[in-house]
Order: structure tokens, then C-alpha cells, then sequence
């Protein structure tokens, strides 16, 4: 059995060195995310974004540094703490330095921690995390690190930015939270409670729900005790299969409540939720749809559909980091991850969606501006999933608007 | 009796030579493998590979020793890695003073007191029972782990760092290649004792019951009691397997003892096959090979793992292990020789076959799952174009015509195999 | 309130009904073979993929008839070439069979049909509110799903009392030796059980498809449910199977539904303890989150405690 294992294994190992044997002008970058599972539509769409990205963005503009393009190679993590380690100690022997990854705060939480053990006791070898979708608040304040940088906005940011909203409208008396049971479900609900709180004391929260993450079924039930609440308003942090599911049970039930959310949009959920959310549903993010902010993001946009017609460019924040990271490269003449994250540091830019963004120093958290957008079929000029569709922005609150200061970040930055 | 053995002392010294000798190969194996696999990811699969050895060597206590199918092992695994994590933890608070290094045997000591309680009612029967058991066991812990989110850590698991704590002469175990070392350690010493335990009166009686329950009763011995020990001591072994995890991976989530990982080590153990001592070793080695390089070349491998399982239980249900053992008969009479031709004459069109067959899959799934248009593809090194007729034809040729090659000569591959294992003793009765 | 208790009702036993179609062609299965088929929930997601593809090209009402019963054939293949052959390695060796098969079926699905979840619909004729009742709708497709499930046992229950067919299934539940000395062909009806049994099982995926999602890891979210219940059922016996189907159904909407905690419980006595001791978790648990866990404790105190099930009169 030795014998045979030895044999297996060096012929398994010497055909992997053959592998990983790259050419040394392209830069990889691992893409860590659910490419598999219940929310492998997320996961695959931001894969296909971050690849067009890096092509129309960087490659095609004559890359960085003198001509080495970007690679974006996908590692499929299931959605699962314990295997996204797997996939960075993978990408990391693949010679790997930098690594994105978006779905799922629990992973970011993982993650960066991973990859802080990871440079702490490899000051060699380090890697760098571009978290372009996890909002959990903690990982820009009290579990921040020099090698994590954010390029979407907070939760609390955001939910800030949708409560104006929520506080603004004088029928909402009754609201409904519902969530995931993981740190974002989590950290929504808690800002949910604190900004309306401040804002609306006489907001009555009827419902505090949180449900287990990619688990459930079916959500009738929990539309049925929704509308038993008499909620005028909920409000959901839910995202890929589980805003589907949650987004049809409320149709199917003939709620008429609006919802506010922060990902009921796109990879099937537009077209899920159909006639049934029209001028109901409305949403917090960043970047602009519709009406196309410049005419650069609308060619950008319509040669994404071309490429993927099934697909929509859902996370425009892909985009910003990956040009982010191509500038701080171009700016240090160095791909040497300590050099790069010290330039991203304070990093402005302006997206070619016209907003000037900066990456706040102090957490690592970029600001940008925020808007907050309605599901409708009129004035649609991208729509989303294909179905007439899409997001019409109704309010666009500035990055200083936007702003709250970081909390318990104490960061530590490498000795150089 | 103790006077035979006493007088024969001498005599057994070259046996006891003759057991070590393994044992001190093994070791030297385990020593010189970071040697020959240096790279990051070389390391890596060996730590799990050691990890996976032990949480399938203490399966197979159960199953293969014991006669009980479980469908929940991975709740010591799992148990042991949370128990160990939050030990790490208490240490790196400075809770107490602890070597890092023999963390496991937290992990060990509860699995071994959830398998004395656990044990305590489902080891009555074997069978279905038991196996239903565990697996309402098993899924009951998986959905628990969400809930009492203090121990478990709900979504995220735990998290903790092993670098902390006394070190062992300098080294704090922040390096893969430490970490090696250290799963190493445990693997051999664990190997040893399941070994061991497998040669005791108690395992030797779990093969009995497992085998013929009622007869294991008439010779005096409780059939509950010798599950029992069994089940005690698999689920201590798995803990410590669950400790390694920590170790190595300084996270556990709920996954270590959900349905899935217990369906895995089932895996494993018996693509090994059961049935041997070194079977889950073998199971576990290929299985996460199979897990870390196959996966770098396609995408449907767990395809390839669930036919491979398919027809390991229908056609080989002593395992992989199972058809090197088959050949011992032709080794003793040393006639193995005999077959090597045969099974090239085979082996070659068969290979040929699989290959065609594997094409067949991944250009299918190429077409299926890659971009519009995008027809270019790569495998086993030959880069071709998936929508070509040329390909198409090849594959369809690699399968046919290997099929038929291979199917015409299993008649002499047949032959050669009972002329190799033909008993000597003809020949031997016919001097006598 | 009124709302929520009629609505959950509902659900429940909608959802019960269900796993009723699962449940009763596996206990069926198990009390005649002996064999618990991990692979049952497969075919109930087979049903659902073949129904989708079939949809697409042909409609709804063409895959609701067409997909049972080509889950059904290939059942029956795999009863009359897989597990007949593994039967000579022992009853072990079956029970891994089934779980192998499960998993590759699984991945077989992903295979063909890809990784992420089909935009498989109910029919467009049964996309609208059957009733409101508070101001909350009732889909009509719900109520199909009702109506399918119900007819199916009443069926089951026809067949097997009623019918010669039934009289010798019955027979080889109870006395599979005896029946064979008779003279009836033992081996056929199991393939033919089986076979059926599939097809239930095919049928329920192909209508909780639009419902509950088609997707790859449908099989293996209902799997062990469906276990629980025949089990808890009791071995062979239809009637447990349909309680315990019914029982598990209301169980899970009806902890979702209502919101208590064990400190709710424990505050109406007056007691109040340490929001942050390490056992913090056992006191704010609250209904929907040990929802879950129930059906499991459930099975093994049965197994424990009366192994023959509810409703059974032979053990397992």
C-alpha cells in the first residue's frame, strides 16, 4: 500500500507542479465564492462580473505594471467557512497573493482572520483580501486587520441610508425584520432597531426574525405570520436563493407591504419577484443602474450583456476594486501585497460610474455614495434577469451623507 | 500454555522482527514524505490525508470490526474539534497553561464520553436499528450546532489560533510543515494503538459478534458489552481525529459533524474496504487525493468518486484493499508474475475505455457549463475543440473499440488468473 | 391569531400530505425488502428534473404523468439490476448501495441539469389566490397540491385493500416466505413495489417542484425527514405512516408559526436567569429555532422505546 501510495502521489503531485507552472506577466487572483450550492447564482454572477472586469477594465487598457494582465480564478467555497480556508491554503500554494471574496459575512469573518494567522507567520508570502460584498460592520471595526479592505458599504451604512427613507414616510407604523441567521442577518436587525430607533421611537417593531441561512424551503409560513403581523413595513437583509423564496411567499400570500431590502435584485430574483413587487420592493446599494449615471457604464454595461446574456452586472463594486488594485499596482510599480495594501490606504477614485470614492485609511472601509432604488418596469433602460425589469434609483445620499466614523478599529499596520 | 511461549522466545524473536519491520517502515515514510512532497499544497493534502486516516481507521472499528453501519461518526469528529478549538482558545486567553500539541486528547476524551453515552442505548442492537439510531443521532447534533450557537458558533463555527501556548523546543507549530509533523506524530501513535486494540481480547470478540452474535453470546461474552467498548473506543479515536482538524485548520464548523462528513468517512472506509486493517488507510489516502488534485483538473469529480462507490459496493465489497489481497494466494506461490501480462493485455484497452468514458463526461459538462461560444477545451493535456465532429469521433472510438478489446480478452485474463491461483496441492499430492 | 392557526393548518398539512407521497411507497419498500432506501428522495427529485425538462417542451400536465412514470421504470431497473445483485453481500451491503446511489444520483442531477435551481413553474391556469381569508391569499396551486395527495392515498388505501394485487402486497409485508411457497412471484412484486413506490415518490417531486424549489440538494433536505416518518410510523403500516406524515407536516409550520421560548415558560413561573452564562442558548431557545431537532429526537426515543413504531406490529 506504501508502494502504491507513493507512486500515486508522486504522480499526482509532479503532474500538479506541471500545473501550476504559470507564466510569469499574468497576476492571479483567487476568487473564493459559492460557484456551487443554493447560492452558487450569486456566487457564478460575480465570477463572470470579476472576469470582465479584469478584461475590459485592466487587460484590455494594457494591464499593469508594463503589461501583466490579471487572471480571476475561481475557487469554489460553498458557501462554507471551513472549505473557503481550504480554497485559500489552495490558492495560496498556487502562488496566489490576492484573493476576493463577497458572499456571506461568516466567510469575510473567516477569511480574514485566515489571512491574517496567514501573513502574521509568513511575512514572505502574504495576501492581500478585497471583500467586494460583505457588509458585516464588524469586519471594518472591531475585527479590521491591514490586509482586509472593503468595497461595498457597511450594513449600517446602508441600513442608515434606508431608514432615512423608512422615517421619512409618515404611514409606516408597524415594521417587520426578517433575516438570516448568521452575522449579517444579525447585523442588519441590530442596525434595523438602532437607526429607527433614533429616528422613528413611535415605529412599532412587530416582527424580529431570524431563519436558518440557505436552509429553508419554503417561506410560506413565514409570510403567513408576516401578514398575521400586520407589519406596514419589512424590511430584509436576505439575498440569492433565500430572497427568492422570501420574495414569492410574500407575493403568494398578496402582501401589499412594501419591503425594503438590500439584495432583492438580480441572478433570478428580479424576475421571481415580477409584477408581483412593482413600486414595493426598493433596495439600498451602491452604483447606478437606472438611469445609466454616464455613457461609459452604459457600453460597459451592454458589452456585459452582450458577453453573458443570461447574467446582469449586479455588483458593480467588483469593478471598483479590481481597478483599485490595478492603480495601487501601477502607483507603487509592485505587486508585493505590503506595498499595494499601503497604497490603497487613502486610495481616491473615481468609478466609471462618475462617483468619487475614497478607501478610508483608518478601517479600510471605502466610502462611496448610496442610493436607494425601487423595483418597477418603467423608465427601465437595463433591466435585470431579462424581464423588462429592473432598478430605478428614487434617492442618491452622498459619501459624506452616508458616512458613519469607524468604531473600535485598532488597526496594525507592518513595520517598514 | 505460558510455559510454549516462554520456551519459544527465541523463536518468536524474528516474528516480532518481522511485525516491527512495518511499523518502523511507516515511520520512516512518515518522516521522509515532507521531504520528497515539499510544496505548500504537497503539505497540505498530507495534513488532511493524516487527519482523514485516523477518522477513517476509527470508523472502520465500527464497521468493519464491529459489524455497525453508522450514519453519524462525523459527531465525535465534529464534538472533538469544537471541544479542542475551545481549548485553544482558553489558552490563547491565558486560561490555562497547556501545550498545544497534545490538544487532541480533549478532542479524544469527548468524543469517548458521547460515545459512552450515546452508546449506552444505541449499541443494543446492530443492524438497521443502529444504524437509524445514528443517523437520528447525527442529524440531531447537526441541527443542534445551529442552535446553541455559545458552544458551536452557530454559521461561522470557532475559530482559534494554534501558535499559542508553551512550544515544543522553539517551535510554535505556525508552519504547515510543524503541522505535519505533529499530525504525523499522532497519526503513528493512533495507527499503533487501533492496531493494538484490534489485536485485544475486546476487538477480537467485535469481530466475533460482528460475525456470529448469537455464538459470541454462548462463549460468554455480552454481545451489547463488546459493541459497546467498540463503539467507546471509535468514538475517542474519531475525536482526536477531530482535534487534528482544529489544529490544522484553526476553525471548525458545523459541516465536522454534519451528514455529509459522516457519508464521507462511510466513503472512504469502504472504497478501502472494510475488511482489512489497512483498508480505510488506503480509502482515506486515495479519497482525499482524489478531494485536492482531482479537483484542480475537473469539476465533476464527485461524480467520478460516486461511480467509483457505486461499483466498489456492487462488485468489490472487500474494497480496493480487497483486490490487492486477492493476489496473496499468487504471491506465496509466487506466480504473481504470471499476471502481469494478462492484466496489461487488459488493463491497456480497458484504460483506453475510461479514458473514452471520461471524455465523454467532461466534454459534455464543457459544453454545458462553459461560455457561449467558447468551444476550446484542454484534457489529460490534448487541447481540443468540444463542438468538433473530429473529437467526438475519437471519444466514441476510444470507448468502442476499447470496450470490445478489453471485453475479448477477460476469457484469458480468466484463465491466467486460475492457473495463478491454482492450489499447489496437486502436485504436492501427487509425490505423496 | 385565528389567521395564523388556520394558515399553518393548511400549510401543514399540505406539507404533511407530501411527505405522505414519499413516505408511504418507502415504508412500503422497507417493510417488504427490508431495505431502507436512502435513495427515495432521489427519485423524489428525479421526478421533479424530469418533470421540469419536460415541461419545457411539452407543458406541465404532460410531465405530471410522463415523469412518475419513468422515475417508476428506472426504479424498478435499479431494484431488478442494482439491489437484487447486492443483495447476496447482506443487508448492509444494501443499505450502503442505496446510500451510494444517493449520492451519485445527486451528483448524476448536477451533472445533466447543473448546479443551481431550475425556473421549474406551476402551470399558468393555477397561478392565482384560490381564496382570501383576513386578507391573506391561498394559492390555488396549494390547493392542487391537496388534491393530488389525497387521491393518491385513497388510491394506495383501494389497492391494497381492495385489490388482488393488494391481498398478496399485503402477504409479503407480513409473511414474505410464506407468500413465495404459495407460488407468487416474491422477486416481481418487489420490483414492481419498488417501481410504484418510486413513482410516489417521483409524482411528489414533480408537484412540490414549483413549490419548494427544483434544485440539486432537494433529495437530501427531505431524505431524512421521510426516514423519520416511517420509522415513527411504524414498519409496513400505511395508516402510521399517513399519521406520522400529518404529525411531522403541522410540526414544522406550526413551530414557525408560534414564537415561544423556554424563557417565556420558565418567566411564567417567575424565574429569570444570566443572559450571558455559556448556557445562555438553552434559555432564549424558542419554538422555530428547536423546530428542527424535534422530528430527530422524535425518532430516536421511538427507536429506543418502541421500536415497532406507532402504528407497527413488527420491529425493524
Amino acid at each position: 500500500m506504501k508502494l502504491k501510495t507513493t507512486i500515486l502521489i508522486s504522480a499526482a503531485v509532479a503532474a500538479l507542479t506541471a500545473f501550476t507552472a504559470q507564466a510569469a506577466d499574468t497576476i492571479k487572483i483567487a476568487f473564493i465564492d459559492p460557484l456551487s450550492g443554493p447560492f452558487a447564482a450569486t456566487g457564478t454572477s460575480g465570477f463572470k462580473q470579476a472576469q470582465f472586469a479584469a478584461d475590459m477594465l485592466v487587460n484590455q487598457k494594457g494591464g499593469v505594471i508594463d503589461g501583466k494582465m490579471f487572471e480571476i480564478v475561481g475557487f469554489d467555497n460553498k458557501i462554507s467557512p471551513k472549505e473557503s480556508l481550504v480554497q485559500l491554503k489552495r490558492a495560496i500554494g498556487e502562488g496566489i497573493h490576492y484573493i476576493m471574496q463577497g458572499n456571506s459575512s461568516g466567510v469575510a469573518n473567516a477569511l480574514t482572520d485566515a489571512v491574517k494567522k496567514h501573513n502574521d507567520r509568513n511575512p514572505d508570502d502574504l495576501v492581500l483580501f478585497m471583500n467586494y460584498s460583505a457588509v458585516d460592520p464588524a469586519l471594518t471595526n472591531e475585527k479590521c486587520n491591514f490586509w482586509h479592505f472593503r468595497f461595498d458599504a457597511n450594513a449600517n451604512i446602508k441600513m442608515n441610508a434606508l431608514t432615512d427613507v423608512i422615517a421619512a414616510d409618515d404611514s409606516i407604523k408597524k415594521v417587520y425584520i426578517i433575516g438570516q441567521d448568521y452575522s449579517f442577518g444579525k447585523a442588519v436587525a441590530a442596525g434595523a432597531v438602532k437607526y429607527l430607533g433614533e429616528k422613528r421611537p413611535d415605529i412599532e417593531i412587530v416582527g424580529n426574525e431570524l431563519h436558518p441561512i440557505g436552509k429553508v424551503k419554503d417561506f410560506t409560513p413565514y409570510a403567513t405570520k408576516i401578514r398575521a403581523s400586520e407589519a406596514d413595513a419589512i424590511i430584509t437583509g436576505n439575498w440569492g436563493a433565500d430572497m427568492v423564496g422570501l420574495a414569492k411567499a410574500i407575493g403568494d400570500a398578496g402582501i401589499e407591504s412594501p419591503v425594503y431590502t438590500y439584495y432583492a435584485a438580480n441572478d433570478g430574483i428580479t424576475k421571481t419577484i415580477g409584477a408581483s413587487g412593482k413600486d414595493k420592493i426598493r433596495l439600498v446599494h451602491e452604483g447606478r443602474v437606472n438611469p445609466p449615471p454616464t455613457d461609459e457604464y452604459k457600453a460597459y454595461h451592454m458589452a456585459f450583456k452582450e458577453k453573458y446574456p443570461e447574467a446582469d452586472i449586479s455588483q458593480f463594486r467588483i469593478a471598483n476594486a479590481l481597478v483599485m488594485l490595478a492603480n495601487a499596482m501601477n502607483q507603487t510599480k509592485s505587486t508585493d501585497p505590503a506595498k499595494v495594501a499601503m497604497a490603497l490606504e487613502g486610495m481616491e477614485y473615481t468609478t466609471i460610474q462618475g462617483d468619487k470614492v475614497v478607501m478610508r485609511a483608518e478601517d479600510h472601509q471605502l466610502m462611496q455614495p448610496i442610493s436607494i432604488s425601487v423595483h418597477t418596469d418603467e423608465n427601465i433602460i437595463l433591466d435585470a434577469d431579462n424581464s423588462g425589469y429592473g432598478l430605478v434609483t428614487e434617492k442618491t445620499i452622498s459619501a459624506a451623507d452616508a458616512d458613519i466614523p469607524p468604531s473600535g478599529c485598532n488597526m496594525e499596520r507592518p513595520a517598514s | 500454555m505460558s510455559e510454549i511461549s516462554k520456551t519459544a522466545s527465541p523463536a518468536t524473536a524474528r516474528p516480532l522482527m518481522k511485525t516491527l519491520l512495518p511499523w518502523i517502515g511507516f515511520f520512516i515514510l512518515l518522516l521522509a514524505l515532507p521531504n520528497i512532497f515539499s510544496s505548500n499544497v504537497g503539505l497540505y493534502t498530507m495534513n488532511l490525508m493524516g487527519i482523514f486516516v485516523i477518522f477513517a481507521l476509527s470508523y472502520n472499528m465500527l464497521l468493519g470490526q464491529g459489524g455497525m453501519l453508522s450514519f453519524g461518526h462525523a459527531v465525535y469528529f465534529g464534538l472533538g474539534g469544537f471541544m479542542s478549538v475551545h481549548f485553544m482558545n482558553y489558552i490563547e486567553d491565558g486560561d490555562f497553561t497547556f501545550p498545544m500539541y497534545l490538544i487532541p486528547i480533549f478532542g479524544g476524551l469527548i468524543g469517548l464520553v458521547f460515545g459512552i453515552i450515546i452508546g449506552s442505548f444505541s449499541t443494543r442492537r446492530a443492524g438497521t436499528v443502529f444504524a437509524m439510531i445514528s443517523l437520528g443521532v447525527g442529524e440531531l447534533m447537526a441541527a443542534s450546532s445551529l442552535i446553541f450557537v455559545a458552544f458551536f458558533g452557530g454559521e461561522e463555527g470557532v475559530s482559534g489560533d494554534r501558535t499559542t501556548g508553551p512550544d515544543l523546543m522553539g517551535i510554535n507549530f505556525g508552519q504547515d510543515i510543524h503541522i505535519y509533523y505533529l499530525i504525523a506524530g499522532w497519526v503513528f501513535v493512533t495507527v499503533a494503538l487501533m492496531y493494538l486494540f484490534s489485536r485485544t481480547p475486546a476487538g477480537r470478540m467485535a469481530n466475533a459478534v460482528r460475525d456470529n452474535a448469537e455464538r459470541a453470546e454462548f462463549v460468554g461474552y455480552s454481545q451489547r458489552k463488546v459493541r459497546f467498548v467498540s463503539f467507546c473506543a471509535s468514538g475517542f479515536f474519531a475525536g482526536i481525529a477531530g482535534g487534528l482538524f482544529a489544529l490544522n485548520f484553526e476553525i471548525v464548523t458545523e459541516e465536522n459533524l454534519n451528514a455529509l462528513t459522516s457519508g464521507t468517512v462511510l466513503l472512504m472506509a469502504y472504497i478501502g474496504g472494510v475488511g482489512f486493517f489497512i483498508g480505510p488507510i488506503v480509502g482515506a489516502v486515495i479519497f482525499t487525493l482524489l478531494q485536492s488534485i482531482l479537483s484542480n483538473y475537473t469539476d465533476i469529480w464527485q461524480l467520478y468518486v460516486g461511480i467509483l462507490f457505486v461499483l466498489t459496493v456492487m462488485y468489490v465489497p472487500q474494497g480496493l484493499t480487497g483486490i490487492f489481497m486477492m493476489h496473496t494466494a499468487a504471491w506465496r506461490m509466487r506466480r504473481v508474475g504470471s499476471l502481469i501480462l494478462p492484466y496489461l493485455r487488459a488493463g491497456v484497452p480497458a484504460l483506453a475505455m475510461l479514458t473514452g468514458i471520461a471524455a465523454f463526461l467532461e466534454t459534455i459538462h464543457h459544453m454545458r457549463s462553459s461560455v457561449e461560444g467558447e468551444t476550446a477545451m484542454s484534457m489529460m493535456g490534448v487541447d481540443f475543440d468540444s463542438h468538433s465532429f473530429v473529437a467526438w469521433i475519437v471519444i466514441l472510438a476510444l470507448v468502442v473499440v476499447g470496450g470490445y478489446l478489453t471485453r475479448s480478452q477477460l476469457p484469458q485474463l480468466k484463465e491466467a488468473w486460475e492457473m495463478a491461483n491454482k492450489p499447489p496441492a496437486q502436485r504436492e499430492g501427487a509425490g505423496s | 391569531m385565528l389567521e395564523l392557526i388556520f394558515f399553518s393548518l393548511l400549510n401543514g398539512v399540505v406539507t404533511g400530505l407530501l411527505l405522505f407521497m414519499l413516505a408511504s411507497g418507502l415504508t412500503l419498500i422497507f417493510s417488504m425488502m427490508g431495505v431502507l432506501n436512502f435513495a427515495h428522495a432521489s427519485f423524489y427529485m428525479l421526478g421533479a428534473y424530469f418533470a421540469y425538462t419536460i415541461s419545457i417542451y411539452l407543458g406541465f400536465w404532460v410531465g405530471l404523468i410522463v415523469a412518475p412514470i419513468l422515475v417508476g421504470l428506472l426504479g424498478a431497473v435499479v431494484e431488478r439490476y442494482g439491489l437484487r445483485y447486492v443483495h447476496r453481500w447482506g443487508h448492509v451491503a444494501e443499505l450502503i448501495f442505496t446510500f451510494g446511489l444517493a449520492f451519485l444520483i445527486e451528483e448524476v442531477v448536477q451533472f445533466i441539469w447543473g448546479k443551481d435551481t431550475k425556473a421549474y413553474h406551476e402551470p399558468e391556469i393555477l397561478q392565482f389566490p384560490l381564496f382570501t381569508f383576513f386578507g391573506q391569499n391561498f394559492p390555488a396551486y396549494k390547493a392542487f397540491m391537496l388534491v393530488i395527495s389525497i387521491g393518491i392515498f385513497i388510491l394506495l388505501l383501494l389497492i391494497l385493500t381492495r385489490s388482488r394485487v393488494g391481498l398478496i402486497i399485503q402477504a409479503a409485508i407480513h409473511k414474505p416466505n410464506m407468500t413465495a411457497m404459495l407460488g407468487h412471484n416474491v422477486p416481481l412484486v418487489f420490483m414492481g413495489v419498488f417501481g410504484v413506490g418510486c413513482a410516489l415518490a417521483g409524482l411528489a417531486g414533480v408537484i412540490a417542484g414549483p413549490a419548494l424549489g427544483t434544485f440539486p440538494g432537494m433529495a437530501f433536505v427531505l431524505g431524512s425527514i421521510v426516514f423519520v416518518i416511517v420509522v415513527v410510523g411504524g414498519l409496513g403500516s400505511l395508516t402510521g405512516a399517513f399519521v406520522a406524515s400529518l404529525l411531522i407536516g403541522l410540526l414544522q409550520t406550526f413551530a414557525i408559526a408560534l414564537d415561544y421560548s423556554v424563557n417565556d415558560l420558565l418567566q411564567l413561573f417567575n424565574i429569570s436567569f444570566d443572559a450571558d452564562s455559556a448556557l445562555r442558548d438553552l434559555w432564549t431557545l424558542s419554538l422555530p429555532q428547536i423546530a428542527p431537532i424535534l422530528p430527530y429526537l422524535l425518532l430516536i426515543l421511538i427507536l429506543i422505546f418502541r421500536p415497532t413504531g406507532l402504528f407497527g406490529n413488527r420491529e425493524t
